[in-house]
């Protein structure tokens, strides 16, 4: 039963990607010309509702179904694995012109390529764990 | 009805991303799109090699439900609800076109980079593999893409987010403002 859910809210995170055009190479690339403010928008927006509402959880301890705690760990503090990586992931983005959620969205789109950028980015992962001890973190 | 085919406008999209987060969290769980290649992964047998591959891969399978989700939503949004064109600022077009990208405005993604039979071109190739590749390293390495840094993160007030998020937009920058004259010359 709640495999449905989850099923549910993939599908429609899938229909939001694609038709906010998010899941687009264009719109990836104009907004790394600053070209249009579309793009800011959909990250300015998310996040305004977002600050707000995690906030207002936070301060009334609201509480995941079933009684648990919501997930919200503080990330673990660094520097070097959130600039080296976050660069890496930015070269990334603006080659393929795509991130890991609109990848998935695009399969089901009907676009063959992207299987290659799905195949990059298993193996990126992969080589990611056979290396990490030697990386700073 | 030709409204139906239209792009959503960021101020309906942008808060729909937000409510997707607050489903997940409601839910006991956390948005976070890359994770997924990590599950991917150790379904794959890569604990053998790597610890960072031995987990309970099973916890993650809502997740993963998600991604087929995602995927479904993917085939309506395409053949249903749009017209798979994409129009963007012309000045932005008119620098792609000399970059030899020329279908802007009439395809969703761009045709000379994914179209089938670019994938005969080994250029192409390259970009499509180590555009996935660099991905797939820097969400891992960084702990999260954007939606687990730029927006659940960054929706936490974490630092880390925002450290992650300045790095997502130098590495765009250079790609776009360095490396892309070399590639589409």
């Amino acid at each position: 039963m709640k495999s449905i859910v989850y099923i549910i809210v993939g599908v429609f995170f899938g229909i939001l990607m694609y038709k906010s055009e998010a899941a687009s190479w264009f719109r990836i690339y104009e907004m790394f010309e600053f070209g249009a403010f579309h793009m800011y928008g959909i990250i300015g927006s998310a996040l305004f509702l977002g600050v707000i509402g995690t906030l207002l959880i936070k301060k009334f301890n609201i509480k995941a179904l079933g009684g648990q705690d919501m997930q919200l760990k503080p990330k673990d503090k660094s520097f070097a694995r959130y600039m080296f990586g976050g660069i890496l992931f930015g070269l990334g983005w603006a080659l393929a012109g795509a991130c890991p959620g609109p990848m998935y969205v695009l399969v089901g789109s009907g676009y063959v390529s992207i299987l290659l950028v799905i195949a990059g980015a298993l193996l990126g992962t992969f080589v990611y764990g056979l290396v990490r001890e030697k990386l700073p973190h | 009805m030709e409204l139906i085919y239209e792009p959503w406008p960021w101020y309906i999209s942008g808060p729909l991303i937000a409510l997707t987060m607050f489903i997940l969290l409601f839910l006991g769980k956390q948005f976070g799109m890359s994770s997924n290649l990590r599950t991917a992964c150790s379904i794959g047998g890569a604990g053998k090699v790597s610890d960072f591959f031995k987990f309970d891969w099973k916890s993650q399978r809502w997740n993963l439900l998600v991604v087929l989700g995602a995927v479904i939503g993917g085939f309506i949004a395409a053949n249903y609800l749009s017209n798979n064109e994409v129009k963007i600022n012309e000045e932005v077009a008119q620098k792609l076109t000399s970059y030899g990208i020329e279908s802007t405005g009439t395809a969703y993604l761009p045709t000379e980079i994914f179209s089938s039979e670019s994938l005969t071109d080994p250029k192409i190739l390259a970009v499509l593999i180590i555009g996935g590749f660099l991905v797939g390293f820097g969400a891992r390495y960084a702990g999260g893409c954007t939606s687990g840094h730029a927006i659940s993160g960054l929706s936490n007030l974490q630092l880390p987010s925002l450290i992650a998020v300045i790095g997502f937009f130098i590495g765009g920058l250079v790609m776009i403002n360095f490396i892309y004259p070399l590639i589409f010359n």
